[in-house]
């Protein structure tokens, strides 16, 4: 073995991967194996970043061909980026396994079931409504409780698998998408004018959560500008390596929400993968000449709603919440991703009543097991992580479980219903808002 | 290798816990250092009883076994150099014991050092030991490589905590190695040849470690030596006075313009030595002490010093240190970082040999260490695509080894010889001890199964 011999300088293999030099950059140090959940959960280096990225780099270098097995442990990441915020050298560890997604795309393509939700659904909150009216009625005539309780019975793990999603399903209330008039103005005394970016996930899923986002928005002084005709923000296709496809959808919402810019000084959404994503415009098309400064323009004005109302709220407006011990959960595209971790928990701080327990494990913040679609394409790795979390939640004793993220948000209630661990699941602003209108008797209650 | 031994080795410990899939086998053919070689078989025992099966099997069949903790090794130490099995002790993670009583941990290979240390500060209690690699790296990598630290020099090394081990050794016996007391004369210590032995005598299946009781405050200071020879001289004049440091951490002037670049914490750049003193002890006494040693540190030559006066500004003057790993990173593409350790009187003359050999083979070298410990990271930055470089770095590399020795010092403070400085051992060793050495090798390993081409300079 001759310990000095140069590597090979360029690709041997064909991935292409853009990237290879960003690759190349991993030192192999391991700093990044106790912070990544799934090598907490399996203590397997295949399941850890540095391996993931071992494996892409053997790949491109004609060590190792492209196996289901590469496929199936570049999935198996759960995209939550804690390792991005560790990495001595600052490689972007969760951004390379995507492109390393996305290369392999051609020889190992996504299931039809997931590009056809992605391509024709998920693909703006307007049109990701249209989900909402059967699953309503599915839910109220209970067709869903019955096949969930057939399937259950079914042996094999696909019947319980199918059983698990509909129990996952949530139980909206009516859509947001076409309610809100373009300008909502401001009921405080008016001191700001944002934009509204209205998710499919909120809209589908947690519609009365982003009416008590607009509510606590204007109330804090915001004029409210909602743009019809949004597009998805992208995260989901990203994720699921449909890259062009993403990107157009950026193109869209950038193109829609520029005539605002001037007028508003932010673009403000509730959920923290839109947000995340909406950041990621600039680098999503830094690449594309005609793009690249709209969307850095664009991206500059993007913020959490946590962090707007942070930066902004009113001295004068005091939340109160009965007296009750709390803790928060960090979405991972908000704490890890993001860095906004100090903003939802000064929010939560002004909250007279509410007494503040931390949970471990939140710099970086391990993953719910929620993380996109993960929960249902990796229900048995999503499972351990959310019992995990909710064996967490119930170390810290507390009674209100609070995050800002549709995603964490449903993983969280349904680890509630799982464990029937006397709680309740809310969004920082249904918190604020409650808070607000004298009404946060927060009763253990199922959402929806 | 014949898949007879695979099947023997999966009857025996588990199929699910044997893998020879093509992707387990690139994930497991790494460690710290840039250099690779696949394993044939990756094995993940749960108990002694999965360690010892292995080791019967192997030694009847002749296969190369390679301990693997969370290889962040530096040497090249859990590299399968010779292919064989890896054997991967992370899944053996638990915390079987923490007497209070007995003031000590009991506890399987595969734990975190830094888990180790979180679990016994619940209990006020403290395990100094303190690798860079902390976070991630293993408590049986530990004691393979007798890891230290920035703390060493008033707490010492990790062996300095060992008070038993359970190896097995090859062939499948298992021992047990010393106990729960800190005084153990019954027998010779064999337990001692296991420590820093790079896995190449037994597997460590559990190990039991001394507590000491978590001092209660820490205080630190910062002083700027435009003579690093100063610096040296200021750790010997703080050690005179009676104050015995935490740590005394030395970053030469392109590690602080490193550290500077990537954070901008107004450390001062020109300067040939930034010097970072803490100590540790009750209150009163951490107060008292600093004081001291920041006037020892201005009379023995520091321009400037800056001394903590609460916990919050210690905190600040680590920021530093902190961020020279992730620093030091963003220097260069690849790093060949080496760990030479030296009579700390030497320490002066090896920086000025460092120079000469970062001229000599026109490759820069940035410097940092404990000194306190004499010990020393000369720090090669390259390019790892550059054949040309690449033997320059071959040759500064025995040219720092040499050095060290040639000034009374070792080859390596606490990364481990491994593979990589493997052929220097010849001349960094006395003859006649090596000699004994080998005779130890054969003696537990006669079959020249564990962990081969590693440590002592035979095949």
């Amino acid at each position: 073995m001759n310990l000095y011999e140069p590597t090979p300088g360029q690709q041997v293999f064909g991935l292409h991967l853009p990237d290879y030099d960003e690759l190349q950059g991993c030192i192999r140090c391991g700093r990044c194996l106790p912070v990544c959940p799934t090598y907490q959960q399996t203590q397997l280096e295949m399941f850890s970043p540095r391996g993931r990225l071992s494996l892409l780099r053997a790949v491109e270098d004609g060590k190792l061909a492209l196996t289901d097995g590469v496929e199936d442990h570049l999935y198996h990441c759960l995209d939550c980026r804690a390792c991005n915020t560790v990495c001595p050298p600052g490689v972007r560890i969760g951004e390379l396994i995507v492109r390393g997604r996305v290369a392999i795309e051609d020889k190992h393509p996504r299931p039809f079931l997931i590009k056809f939700m992605l391509r024709h659904v998920l693909t703006g909150a307007e049109r990701a409504a249209l989900l909402s009216g059967p699953l309503r009625l599915v839910q109220a005539l209970r067709l869903d409780r019955l096949a969930a309780a057939v399937l259950r019975h079914v042996p094999g793990p696909v019947g319980r698998r199918l059983g698990e999603l509909i129990e996952l399903a949530p139980h909206p209330g009516r859509p947001l998408a076409r309610e809100l008039a373009e300008v909502e103005p401001a009921t405080g005394p008016q001191r700001h004018r944002v934009a509204f970016f209205l998710g499919c996930m909120m809209n589908v899923a947690m519609p009365d959560v982003s009416r008590a986002t607009v509510r606590v928005l204007r109330r804090a002084g915001c004029d409210v500008l909602t743009p019809r005709g949004q597009a998805c923000c992208g995260a989901p296709h990203d994720d699921q390596a449909m890259l062009d496809f993403s990107r157009d959808l950026a193109r869209k919402n950038i193109a829609l929400f520029e005539p605002l810019l001037d007028e508003v000084e932010a673009v403000v959404t509730d959920c923290a993968g839109c947000s995340g994503a909406l950041k990621e415009y600039a680098e999503w098309l830094h690449d594309d000449p005609e793009w690249r400064e709209r969307a850095r323009r664009f991206s500059a004005k993007v913020r959490d709603v946590t962090e707007w109302l942070d930066a902004i709220w009113p001295e004068e407006l005091t939340p109160v919440h009965r007296p009750a011990t709390a803790t928060y959960h960090d979405p991972c595209h908000l704490a890890n991703l993001q860095n906004v971790r100090s903003q939802p928990r000064r929010l939560l701080g002004r909250v007279t009543g509410l007494e503040m327990h931390p949970l471990p494990d939140s710099h970086p913040v391990r993953c719910c097991g929620s993380a996109g679609i993960y929960n249902l394409t990796h229900t048995d790795m999503s499972r351990e992580l959310l019992d995990r979390k909710m064996a967490d939640v119930a170390a810290t004793g507390a009674e209100v479980v609070v995050s800002a993220n549709p995603g964490c948000l449903l993983q969280l209630e349904w680890g509630r219903r799982l464990t029937g661990q006397p709680i309740v699941v809310k969004h920082v602003v249904e918190v604020l808002d409650e808070g607000l209108n004298g009404q946060a008797q927060g009763d253990p209650r199922p959402r929806g | 290798m014949d898949p007879r031994i695979i099947k023997e080795l999966r009857d025996a410990v588990g199929a699910e816990r044997v893998s020879t899939a093509a992707e387990d086998l690139v994930a497991y053919a790494y460690d710290g250092t840039w250099a690779e070689q696949q394993p044939d078989v990756v094995i993940h025992p749960q108990t002694t009883a999965d360690v010892a099966a292995v080791l019967r099997i192997a030694d009847a069949q002749r296969v190369p076994v390679v301990p693997r903790g969370a290889a962040t090794g530096l040497a090249g130490g859990a590299l399968p150099v010779a292919g064989g099995i890896c054997l991967n002790l992370a899944r053996m993670n638990r915390i079987l014991d923490i007497c209070i009583p007995d003031t000590l941990a009991v506890v399987q290979p595969g734990v975190i050092t830094l888990d180790l240390q979180k679990a016994v500060e619940k209990h006020g209690f403290f395990y100094p030991p303190d690798p860079a690699s902390v976070y991630q790296c293993t408590i049986g990598g530990n004691v393979a490589t007798n890891a230290g630290g920035p703390r060493c020099l008033k707490y010492g090394v990790t062996g300095d905590y060992v008070l038993g081990l359970e190896v097995v050794v090859p062939g499948g016996r298992v021992l047990r190695l010393g106990g729960r007391t800190i005084k153990n004369v019954s027998g010779y210590n064999l337990m001692g040849l296991f420590i820093g032995s790079e896995g190449t005598l037994g597997v460590v299946t559990e190990v039991t470690v001394r507590l000491i009781p978590k001092p209660a405050a820490q205080m630190t200071a910062l002083a700027a030596f435009p003579r690093l020879a100063d610096a040296c001289e200021a750790v010997g004049n703080i050690l005179q006075a009676g104050v015995v440091p935490l740590v005394t951490e030395l970053m030469d002037r392109a590690t602080t313009r490193a550290v500077e670049d990537f954070k901008h914490l107004g450390l001062p750049t020109d300067v040939d030595a930034l010097l970072l003193v803490a100590v540790d002890g009750d209150a009163d006494a951490v107060t008292r002490e600093i004081a001291q040693v920041a006037v020892i540190l201005e009379r023995s030559g520091a321009r400037e010093v800056r001394q903590a006066r609460s916990a919050q500004e210690s905190e600040a003057l680590w920021e530093g240190r902190r961020n020279l790993s992730p620093a030091i990173q963003r220097l260069a593409r690849n790093k060949l970082g080496e760990d030479i350790t030296v009579p700390r009187s030497k320490i002066p003359e090896m920086v000025a040999r460092l120079a000469d050999i970062s001229r000599a083979n026109d490759l820069p070298i940035i410097v940092y260490g404990h000194i306190g410990d004499g010990n020393l990271h000369p720090t090669i930055l390259c390019d790892r695509r550059d054949a040309a470089i690449m033997r320059r770095v071959e040759q500064a590399a025995a040219d720092i080894l040499e050095a060290a020795v040639a000034l009374g010092g070792t080859l390596s403070g606490e990364h481990g010889i491994g593979v990589f400085k493997r052929d220097h051992m010849l001349r960094g060793v006395d003859g006649n001890a090596l000699a004994y050495m080998a005779g130890v090798k054969a003696l537990f390993d006669p079959h020249d199964i564990l962990n081969p081409g590693k440590k002592l300079p035979f095949d």
